[in-house]
C-alpha cells in the first residue's frame, strides 16, 4: 500500500508520520507542499506541526498550499486523506471537514495520553478495529472543537463524528474534556468517510517503549482495511 | 556623533576601560566602533571576571571531542555519533518580558546546537522564581512557561525534562536557563573557525530589525528602578523562522560548502563576525548596504548591534554561492553575500561606500579586558544544635504532607504538560523522572538527561554546593541506567565586583571542578551569568548543571515507579540523618543556618557505579536517587508513580525517624528488587563496600510506616499533585 505525507514549511510531525506508516508495511513518500502533482497513493497524510508558524490562523495559510489542489481533487474522487492536529486544522481550512479548531479552553498547549472512543466503524479507518476505546496522545494548542448548531445537527445526523474524548471506560463528560471541544469531539470525518481529521497523535504510540501502543493498533487496522 | 568617555560609560565600559580602546586604536572610536568595543567587551561576552576561574574547570576526558570554546560542547557516544550541547541563561530579558526572553533562550541555545551540524533531540530548562507570595511570581511563571512551550513546540523539539524552584532571593531577577542535546555524525560537526582568503561570508536567515539592541549590555549590569524601560532591548523571538533556518542549514550542511558557521547570538553580527575571523586568525570585511534589514534607515551602529534573533553567517566555499542560495530560497530565506575573509586581520566595515569601521580583530579578543576580582573565602557554618527530643512531637505524616506540597517538591505536571514532551516519537522518559530520556533514532542507544542546581547548599557552603550539584546530576543519569559522560554549565550569581558574590562563584566552580575530576565528568560546554541582582541585593549563588549519560541498549531503560508487589526496597548509601540545611530544617523547623549536607566523592563514586553494575546485570526493577526532602519524599514519589505502596521498616540506628525519613544525606539511593535476586544484591554491595539498609516491601496501597502511622497513595498524589494547579488557577 502507497502512502504520501505532505511537508509544509513549519510541520514538524511528518518524520515521525513516516516513520510509523513505513513500521506498519506501507511505502511511504514525503511530498513538498510547493510540488503541484501526487505520487500515486492509497492514503495522503497532513501532518502535525506548525505550518507557517500558525501564523494568521491555524492552517489557514497551508490550506492555500500548491499541492492542496491535489489533495482536494484526490479527497473529492474519494481517495483517503487523514490530517493529524495541524493536519486537522489545515482541513478545515480547507473546507474538506466542517467546523473549526478554536484555542483550548484553558488557553494552555496541552500535551498528554488521551482516551478517546471511537463510535463510528463504517468507514476504511475504524472498519473491524477491536476495541472501543484506545488510548491516544495530544499535543495542542488549537484543538477545541466547534461548529455551529445546525452544522452539529447534519453531522450527527451523518454520523461523522469519529472519536470523542472520554475516560478509560469509554464514558464522554466535561472533566474528561481536554481542549473544551464540542461533544467532546477529538476527530470528524467528511460526508463521505474518506477524510478524517483527528487531534490525537496515533504516530506517537508505536511501540512499548514509548507512551502506548494503541497506535500500532490503529495504523495496522487502517492498512488491513485499505488492502 | 564625537565619542568621548561619557558616551563610552553610557555603553556600560569604564573609564579605564575607555581608555585602553583608545590605546589600542591610537585614537579615539567612532561610535560605531565604540559599540562594538561595548558589545564584545562587556562581561556577558567577553567573561571578563570569569575566564581567569574558569580555566580551572575539569574539561578532558575520552569521549570529550569538543570542549568549552565553541559554540557547544560535543561528547563521543560511539558507532560514530555524537552527542552536541550546551546550556544557556536569558535572565534579564526573561524577567522584563518574560514571554519572549524565555523564548528566545530556547531559540538561542538550539541554534547553537544546530550551528554545529547538529538535529536538536531534547530540550531541558531550569527556572528560578521568587517566593510564591510575591506579587510577580505567578505572571512570571505563566510567561516563562508559555515562552519556553511556544518556541519549543513549535520548532519540534521534546522538552524532556526541568527544574523548578522558588525563592524570595528570585523575587528581582528571575532565572532562566535552555539546554539543549542535539545528535551529530562524528564527522559532519561544523566549526566556527573561518579558513581562507577572499571565501565569502553569507548572510542567512531573518532580517535585521531594531530589536535587541544592547541586549547584551542590559544581560550585563544590575536591575534598578527604571528596568521597564529596557524592555526593547529584549529580542522577539520567531520559532517558525528557526524551523526553517535549522531545515535550511542542515540540507546545506550534507553537502560540503561551509568552511565555518556561527549563529548570530548575543551582540548580533559583531560577535559572530569576530569571533569567526578570531578564531581563524583573519580579517573580516562586511558590506552592511547587502545585510537584509526590516527597517529603514537602519545605522550601522544599529546593523551590528541589533540583536534580531533567527540569523546565521556562514563562510562559504568560492562558487558555492548559488548551490547554497537555492537552498535558502527553497525555505523562503534570505540570502545575501555580505563580505568576505581578508589577510587583515582587521574587522571592516564599509557603508554607502565609506569606510565606517576598522578595528583590529585581537583588540577585540585577546585584548578584551580579564579583571581577577577581589573575593571573600567562605567559612564552613557551624552545626545546628537542635533539640532531637523535639522530633518525637511531631507526626509523621504531618510533615510529610508539608513537604510533598512545598512549592519546591510538588509535581510540576502543570509546568511539562504545556510542553510537547513526545514530539520526533523518541522520547523513552518523560518530565517528572529521574532524567528525561532520548532514544538515538533508529539505533538501540538512548541518551539520559538532566538538569540541577541547589542554591541552597551553594548559598550555605559553595564549595560543598558546587560538588553536590554535579553529583546529584550524576545520581540522576545513573538512576534511570545511564552512564554519565559529561555536564554543561550555567553560572548565575550576582554582581562579581562584590567581593561575596565573586567569591560564591569562585568557591562554587573549585567544587563542581572537583567533582567533574574525581568523576571523570567533564565540563564541555557552559556560560556564565553576572548581575543576577537587583540594586546591592544579589540571587542565591545558583549553578545550573546539566548532565548527560549514555545508555547503550534503551530497553534497560530505568524508572522510580514501584513494580511489583513483594519486591523488596533497598536504600544504598549511609545515612547520617543531616538535617541542617534540609527542607525540613527550613519548613518545618524554620531554620536557616548550617552546614549543608557533605559530599563524599569516593562513596558517590563507589556507589553510583555499584548501582550501574547491578542494573546492567538487571537486577534493579527501579531506582530514584534521594535528594531534597530525604528518603521519605522519594520513596512518595516511588509510590505515587508505581501506584503502590510500601510497609517501611526503619533501620535500628540511633538516629531518630525524623532524621531517618528527611536527613538530606548525599550519595543516596532506593532501589527495588525481586526477592529472588535479592541475596546476589547484597552480595555485590557488600562486596564493594556499599552501605546499605533492607527498608521494606512493596505492598498495595499505603506507605505504613509502624503501627501509629499509615499513608494511602491517594493522600500522598493529592498533597504533592495540588499546590501548583491550585496555584496558577
Amino acid at each position: 500500500m502507497k502512502s504520501s505525507v505532505i511537508t509544509f514549511p513549519g510541520s514538524n510531525c511528518d518524520r515521525d508520520m513516516d516513520v510509523a506508516l513505513t513500521k506498519f508495511g506501507f511505502k511511504n513518500k514525503m511530498v513538498w507542499h510547493d510540488d503541484q502533482e501526487l505520487p500515486k497513493s492509497d492514503l495522503i497524510v497532513l501532518p502535525g506541526g506548525f505550518s507557517y508558524g500558525d501564523y494568521l490562523r491555524c492552517g489557514s495559510m497551508a490550506s492555500k498550499s500548491k499541492i492542496m489542489h491535489s489533495v482536494i481533487n484526490f479527497a473529492k474522487s474519494g481517495g483517503l486523506v487523514m490530517g493529524i492536529c495541524n493536519g486537522f486544522q489545515i482541513l478545515v481550512e480547507a473546507g474538506l471537514v466542517p467546523g473549526v479548531l478554536l484555542r483550548n479552553k484553558y488557553l494552555q498547549f496541552i500535551c498528554k495520553n488521551v482516551h478517546v472512543k471511537v463510535d463510528n466503524k463504517e468507514n476504511t479507518f475504524f472498519k473491524n478495529l477491536d476495541k472501543q476505546v484506545l488510548e491516544f496522545h495530544i499535543a495542542h494548542n488549537e484543538g477545541n472543537y466547534f461548529c455551529t448548531n445546525d452544522q452539529l445537527k447534519e453531522i450527527e445526523d451523518n454520523n461523522q463524528i469519529a472519536i470523542y474524548y472520554c475516560d478509560q471506560n469509554g464514558n464522554t463528560n466535561d472533566q474528561i474534556n481536554p481542549n473544551g471541544s464540542i461533544k467532546n469531539i477529538a476527530g470528524i470525518f467528511n460526508k463521505e468517510k474518506n477524510v478524517l481529521g483527528m487531534m490525537p497523535h496515533p504516530e506517537r504510540m508505536i511501540d512499548e517503549s514509548l507512551s502506548g501502543e494503541d497506535g500500532s493498533i490503529f495504523f495496522k487496522n487502517l492498512l488491513n482495511n485499505i488492502k | 556623533m564625537l565619542v568621548n568617555e561619557k558616551i563610552a560609560i553610557e555603553h556600560g565600559l569604564k573609564s579605564d576601560e575607555y581608555k585602553k580602546i583608545c590605546k589600542l586604536l591610537k585614537r579615539v572610536p567612532n561610535i560605531t566602533e565604540l559599540g562594538i568595543f561595548s558589545a564584545m567587551w562587556n562581561e556577558h561576552c567577553s567573561y571578563k571576571s570569569s575566564r581567569i576561574h574558569l580555566k580551572k574547570l575539569h574539561t578532558k576526558g575520552k569521549k570529550v571531542i569538543q570542549g568549552p570554546g565553541e559554540n557547544a560542547g560535543v561528547v563521543d557516544i560511539e558507532d560514530g555519533d555524537a552527542i552536541v550541547f550546551k546550556i544557556e541563561s536569558h535572565n534579564h530579558p526573561s524577567f522584563i518580558e518574560p514571554y519572549q526572553g524565555a523564548a528566545t533562550g530556547v531559540g538561542g541555545i538550539m541554534r547553537d546546537v544546530f550551528t554545529m551540524g547538529a538535529r536538536p533531540i531534547a530540550n531541558l530548562n531550569s527556572i528560578h522564581f521568587g517566593s510564591s507570595q510575591n506579587k510577580k511570581t505567578k505572571n512570571l511563571l505563566r510567561g516563562v512557561v508559555h515562552g519556553i512551550g511556544g518556541y519549543g513546540n513549535c520548532m519540534g523539539v521534546p522538552t524532556i525534562a526541568g527544574q523548578t524552584s522558588f525563592d524570595s532571593s528570585y523575587n528581582g531577577n528571575i532565572l532562566v536557563n535552555a539546554m539543549t542535546l542535539g545528535l551529530v555524525k562524528k564527522n559532519k560537526i561544523f566549526y566556527s573557525k573561518a579558513a581562507g582568503l577572499n571565501k565569502p561570508v553569507i548572510y542567512v536567515g531573518s532580517k535585521t530589525g531594531r530589536d535587541g539592541i544592547h541586549g547584551a549590555s542590559m544581560a550585563s549590569a544590575s536591575f534598578d528602578d527604571k528596568i521597564e524601560e529596557k524592555k526593547p532591548t529584549v529580542q522577539v523571538g520567531d520559532p517558525f523562522t528557526e524551523k526553517l533556518l535549522l531545515e535550511a542549514c542542515l540540507e546545506l550542511m550534507a553537502g560540503d560548502s561551509i568552511i565555518a558557521i556561527q549563529d548570530m547570538g548575543a551582540a548580533g553580527l559583531t560577535s559572530s563576525s569576530i569571533e569567526m575571523a578570531s578564531k581563524g586568525n583573519l580579517g573580516i570585511e562586511i558590506n552592511l548596504n547587502k545585510v537584509p534589514c526590516r527597517e529603514t534607515k537602519m545605522t550601522p551602529y544599529e546593523i551590528m548591534l541589533s540583536e534580531s534573533q533567527e540569523r546565521m553567517l556562514i563562510v562559504l566555499e568560492n562558487g558555492k554561492e548559488d548551490q547554497a542560495k537555492k537552498i535558502f530560497d527553497k525555505w523562503g530565506l534570505d540570502f545575501a553575500v555580505i563580505g568576505k575573509t581578508t589577510n587583515t586581520k582587521n574587522i571592516e566595515l564599509f557603508f554607502d561606500k565609506k569606510s565606517v569601521a576598522k578595528i583590529p580583530v585581537n583588540t577585540l579578543v585577546e585584548n578584551s579586558p580579564m579583571y581577577d576580582r577581589k573575593w571573600k573565602k567562605s567559612k564552613l557554618p557551624k552545626k545546628n544544635k537542635i533539640n532531637k527530643t523535639e522530633f518525637n512531637n511531631f507526626k509523621i505524616k504531618d510533615v510529610l504532607k508539608k513537604i510533598l506540597s512545598n512549592p519546591n517538591i510538588c509535581s510540576k505536571d502543570w509546568i511539562w504538560e504545556q510542553y510537547d514532551h513526545t514530539v520526533m516519537g523518541d522520547t523513552i522518559q518523560k518530565p517528572g523522572g529521574d532524567s528525561g530520556v532520548v532514544r538515538v533514532h533508529g539505533t538501540e542507544k538512548a541518551v539520559a538527561a538532566t538538569v540541577d542546581s541547589s542554591a541552597i547548599y551553594c548559598w550555605a557552603h559553595p564549595i560543598t554546593g558546587g560538588k553536590q550539584i554535579v553529583c546529584e546530576t550524576w545520581r540522576n543519569l545513573i538512576s534511570v541506567g545511564a552512564r554519565p559522560i559529561a555536564i554543561t554549565n550555567c553560572l548565575n550569581f550576582g554582581s562579581p565586583e562584590n567581593e561575596e558574590n565573586m567569591g560564591e562563584f569562585v568557591e562554587c566552580v573549585q567544587g563542581i571542578s572537583e567533582a567533574c575530576k574525581y568523576l571523570d565528568y567533564p565540563v564541555v560546554s557552559g556560560n556564565v551569568s553576572f548581575y543576577n541582582q537587583t540594586k546591592d541585593v544579589g540571587v542565591k549563588p545558583t549553578p545550573t548543571i546539566g548532565g548527560v549519560g549514555l545508555l547503550r541498549n534503551y530497553k534497560n531503560m530505568i524508572t522510580m515507579s514501584f513494580k511489583d508487589i513483594g519486591n523488596q526496597v533497598l536504600l544504598i548509601g549511609k545515612t547520617e540523618g543531616h538535617i541542617d540545611q534540609s527542607l525540613f530544617a527550613r519548613v518545618i523547623l524554620d531554620e536557616k543556618k548550617g552546614p549543608p549536607p557533605e559530599v563524599n566523592l569516593f562513596n558517590e563514586k563507589n556507589n553510583g557505579e555499584t548501582l550501574l553494575n547491578l542494573i546492567e546485570k538487571n537486577y534493579i526493577r527501579s531506582a530514584h536517587d534521594i535528594s531534597l526532602g530525604g528518603m521519605l519524599t522519594a520513596i512518595s514519589k516511588m509510590c505515587i508513580k508505581g501506584n503502590k505502596g510500601i510497609k517501611l521498616k526503619k533501620p535500628t540506628y540511633l538516629i531518630s525517624e525524623i532524621e531517618y525519613f528527611f536527613g538530606e544525606d548525599q550519595g543516596r539511593y532506593l532501589i527495588e528488587v525481586n526477592p529472588k535476586d535479592l541475596k546476589e544484591v547484597i552480595n555485590i554491595l557488600n562486596k564493594n563496600s556499599v552501605h546499605y539498609d533492607e527498608i521494606g516491601t512493596i505492598i498495595e496501597n499505603d506507605i505504613e510506616i509502624n503501627q501509629k502511622t499509615k499513608v494511602t497513595i491517594d493522600e500522598l498524589r493529592s498533597y504533592n499533585t495540588s499546590w501548583l494547579k491550585k496555584y496558577m488557577a
